[in-house]
């Protein structure tokens, strides 16, 4: 274990021909991201209390909690709960309220939750409050689209200016689809959108670029050094050859977000979990979308240089 | 590429060796005073606070402004006999409209009102235009100019105060910051329910001393003759008093208020100070109305309204009204720190208890050691020797994340502790780039050393590629994030950063060393 490596994730020199399964990998994808489009409009995300703005609680109760005992216990004191579910652990209990009209409704009605859980539910502690104002929340979401939508202009700029365009475009197309299913599995999961979920998809979104690139690399190299091998033929080369790589990166990011998952808590288990999808996601979608895609948009331009010559050799020896 | 001056290698394990210096700080208290200690600063998810995000309410800035120019103009055109139909301030279009009685004197009134226009600031562009309308309306407009900075200002000033406020309450390290044009950030550390603070920052506690008018009695409308407000008593249920609208003397002019209790009735009080305008005002005042009653009006309440006995000349005084120990030393406290320009209003509140915080350190403790964990067992599983030495680095590259952070004096948050797991993950991808790339050129049939040698240099250009990406995307998260995801964001860019030195340089001394050591006929990948 200390000197020879033990175990590879594929074995050298695979030869798989990932290409035959591109039409079917480009129509799953974007089948996958059409749904998610859909589920993104209806029944769409659930949005978290940065985002929607409104009050959230997280409480404490002294013995695992008793939901409808809670949500009676609010019923009763007429305040209208938009939410009473569990956070984790089983005594971990998390209530939301609609957004109050000012300042002191907002502290009347954290107060009133106050009141009712103590007098059914005696010794329950408020952990947590949240409340965000309607300004505060429309900006921040503003704000989240804005640093995806920038972050992927920078990333279509710069692997633009590192490569070819046909690798950008790919990039970035890729990118979307690897995006659009991260929300379409926030809508399926229900699990909230907010900040930190921006965090994750924008960490998955650097990640999975990550895996593009070492891929494009070997492409690129490939490309000088078979001055005639057919794209296609290139291109699968260049996965095989980059399989270990593009598995063992993925695997050791993937190695360290399942703890979080695990241990991370109830506030953090989600992003964990968009971190796990969007890894596996982006790991497939580097063999199966990004490379085809290069070879549509590639297929003729990428071997200009050398094509142009062959042909005009064979002009040459026509007549 | 694998050949190491000892220059470079001292400068290699030196970096490493500050790096482990620089986080010292965070594992023991300074020893003296004269010691850079810089440490990493738990956020407020970690140790349990409070943060506010608090807006200042910029149409009362500038409608205060234009209220104190209506008086202006009042004041300009009495002397001179021009009557007017019209004077109101439309806050809404940041203006004073100003209608005369006889049209056909407008010039006349403009020249009596050019005084009010000031060009006296660091721009030179007038603070008020001045504008004769083609209906014989005169208007009086605020110019963007003076709107910023007057909103600038009253941000500024609001800063100072509630930090003043925050102070007086014996908060450990209050951090109050402008963000934006006119918010303020309010994070309270070890503060779970910040109610109480939220009350002394809520009062705009403008404080003022009038005339009682004994003789205003409401019309039959219920509107109060011009001159007078009918404000309502702060301890009697809302019964109204009529005060005159003239402020004799202004909070501005106290100089320090104290609770106390009245050495005869043994009631909670505020005793209070004036400074020698204040005193002279006072004092001329309570001298002129003996027998009469003066009202200390607070944000439009009013606390108390006493007959005057006899002269006040010292400067000193004393409100009563019910208070208890706790509201008698609230109102101090607000008195003492000054009024604000504006109210202020808490549009984001967020507060953890302190057991959430712990709670939440232990959970992102174990994630990280597990994490490691894991990640060092695949480097060793499936790379060996090589992957040991990338463990290695990954060790230093945690230390080294952590030395910038204190150096920076960083926030850590529970998702920036899931950053620095994340970084751990990315940090090995660099390795594994290189390590196969060497296994790559071995099986081209390069000797060992050539191998080496290719494998750092080619990998070099995927590791910088793949990182730059991540980076920027990281970067626009810290520009757009706000609160903890910050934090997430800061720490992913350090480690970023700090695994290209670590993995890019420290593995490569390590492997370099070691070959040169054993000079192996076949590597070990």
């Amino acid at each position: 274990m200390f000197i020879k490596p033990r175990l590879r994730l594929a074995p050298d020199n695979t030869r798989i021909n990932f290409m035959r399964g591109r039409i079917m990998g480009l129509v799953v994808s974007a089948v996958l991201s059409s749904a998610s489009i859909i589920m993104f409009f209806y029944p769409g995300l659930k949005l978290g209390i940065d985002f929607s703005g409104g009050i959230v609680m997280q409480v404490r109760t002294p013995g695992p909690a008793d939901f409808s005992q809670i949500r009676n216990a609010l019923a009763a004191e007429h305040i209208p709960e938009q939410g009473v579910q569990r956070f984790g652990e089983e005594t971990e209990v998390l209530i939301r309220l609609a957004a109050q009209p000012n300042e002191q409704a907002t502290q009347q009605a954290v107060n009133r939750v106050r009141a009712a859980l103590e007098a059914t539910v005696p010794g329950t502690k408020v952990m947590r409050t949240d409340a965000v104002g309607a300004s505060v929340s429309a900006e921040l979401f503003q704000n989240g689209l804005l640093a995806l939508g920038i972050s992927l202009i920078m990333i279509l700029v710069y692997i633009w200016f590192r490569f070819e365009w046909q690798f950008a475009v790919g990039a970035v197309v890729t990118l979307v689809l690897d995006i659009t299913k991260a929300i379409g599995f926030l809508a399926l999961t229900r699990i909230e959108f907010d900040l930190v979920m921006v965090a994750a998809i924008l960490t998955v979104l650097g990640y999975s670029t990550n895996d593009k690139v070492v891929v494009y690399d070997r492409v690129r190299e490939n490309l000088r050094k078979y001055k005639t091998m057919p794209l296609r033929e290139l291109i699968e080369l260049s996965i095989n050859e980059t399989l270990n790589r593009t598995l063992g990166t993925s695997m050791t990011v993937f190695l360290a977000s399942v703890p979080l998952a695990i241990f991370g808590g109830a506030s953090i288990a989600g992003f964990a979990q968009v971190m796990l999808f969007g890894i596996v996601v982006g790991t497939s979608s580097s063999i199966f979308i990004a490379a085809p895609i290069l070879l549509f948009l590639g297929e003729s331009r990428l071997r200009r240089d050398t094509a142009a010559p062959v042909v005009k050799a064979a002009a040459a020896t026509d007549p | 590429m694998m050949y190491f001056s000892r220059l470079k290698t001292y400068a290699i394990l030196g970096a490493c060796l500050l790096g482990l210096l620089l986080c010292v700080p965070n594992l023991m208290r300074a020893p003296n005073g004269w010691l850079p200690w810089r440490t990493v600063h738990l956020g407020l998810d970690l140790q349990g606070g409070s943060y506010l995000l608090l807006e200042v309410d910029m149409k009362a800035v500038v409608k205060e402004r234009l209220d104190s120019m209506v008086d202006g103009v009042r004041q300009a055109l009495r002397p001179s006999g021009l009557f007017y139909q019209t004077l109101e301030a439309q806050t809404d279009q940041n203006r004073v409209l100003l209608r005369l009685r006889d049209p056909g004197k407008v010039t006349a009134a403009l020249g009596l009102l050019k005084p009010l226009v000031s060009s006296d600031n660091p721009t030179g562009v007038p603070d008020v235009q001045l504008l004769a309308q083609d209906d014989g309306s005169i208007t009086l407009t605020l110019s963007p100019v003076a709107l910023h900075s007057r909103a600038a200002g009253a941000v500024q000033q609001s800063i100072e105060i509630v930090r003043r406020r925050i102070d007086e309450t014996g908060v450990v390290d209050p951090q109050i910051l402008q963000q934006g044009e006119g918010r303020i950030v309010v994070q309270l550390p070890g503060i779970g329910d910040p109610n109480r603070i939220k009350q002394l920052i809520g009062k705009t506690a403008h404080m003022t001393f009038r005339l009682v008018d004994e003789t205003a009695t409401a019309s039959a409308s219920g509107l109060a003759p011009p001159g007078v407000d009918f404000l309502p008593m702060a301890d009697r249920g809302g019964e109204k008093i009529a005060v005159r609208k003239r402020i004799d003397v202004d909070g501005a002019d106290l100089t320090d208020a104290r609770a106390g209790t009245d050495s005869q009735t043994g009631e909670w009080v505020v005793n209070f100070t004036f400074n020698s305008t204040g005193a002279r005002r006072f004092g001329d005042i309570s001298k002129a109305n003996i027998n009469h009653r003066f009202a200390i009006v607070l944000d439009d309440k009013v606390i108390s309204a006493p007959v005057i006995r006899s002269a006040i000349t010292g400067g000193r005084g004393q409100i009563s009204g019910s208070f208890t120990a706790s509201s008698a030393n609230d109102l101090s406290v607000l008195l003492r720190a000054g009024a604000l320009p504006a109210p202020l209003t808490v549009i984001e509140e967020r507060s953890i208890g302190p057991e959430l915080g712990a709670d939440s350190i232990r959970a992102g403790a174990i994630s990280l050691a597990a994490g490691f964990i894991l990640v060092i067992a695949f480097m060793g599983v499936f790379y060996g020797l090589f992957g040991w030495f990338a463990n290695l680095a990954l060790l230093v590259n945690l230390v080294l994340m952590l030395a910038v952070m204190s150096l920076m004096e960083a926030t850590l948050s529970l998702p920036g502790m899931a950053g620095i797991l994340l970084t751990l993950g990315m940090a090995v991808d660099a390795n594994i780039l290189i390590n196969e790339r060497i296994r790559e050129e071995q099986k081209l049939g390069r000797p060992p050393l050539q191998a080496l040698e290719h494998g750092f240099s080619r990998a070099f250009h995927t590791i910088f590629d793949s990182n730059a990406t991540a980076f920027l995307a990281h970067v626009m998260l810290f520009a757009f994030g706000s609160g903890p995801v910050k934090g997430f964001a800061v720490t992913i860019t350090l480690g970023i950063a700090t695994s290209m030195f670590t993995s890019w340089m420290l593995t490569r001394l390590l492997v370099a060393r070691w070959y040169v050591a054993h000079k192996p006929k076949l590597l070990p990948v």
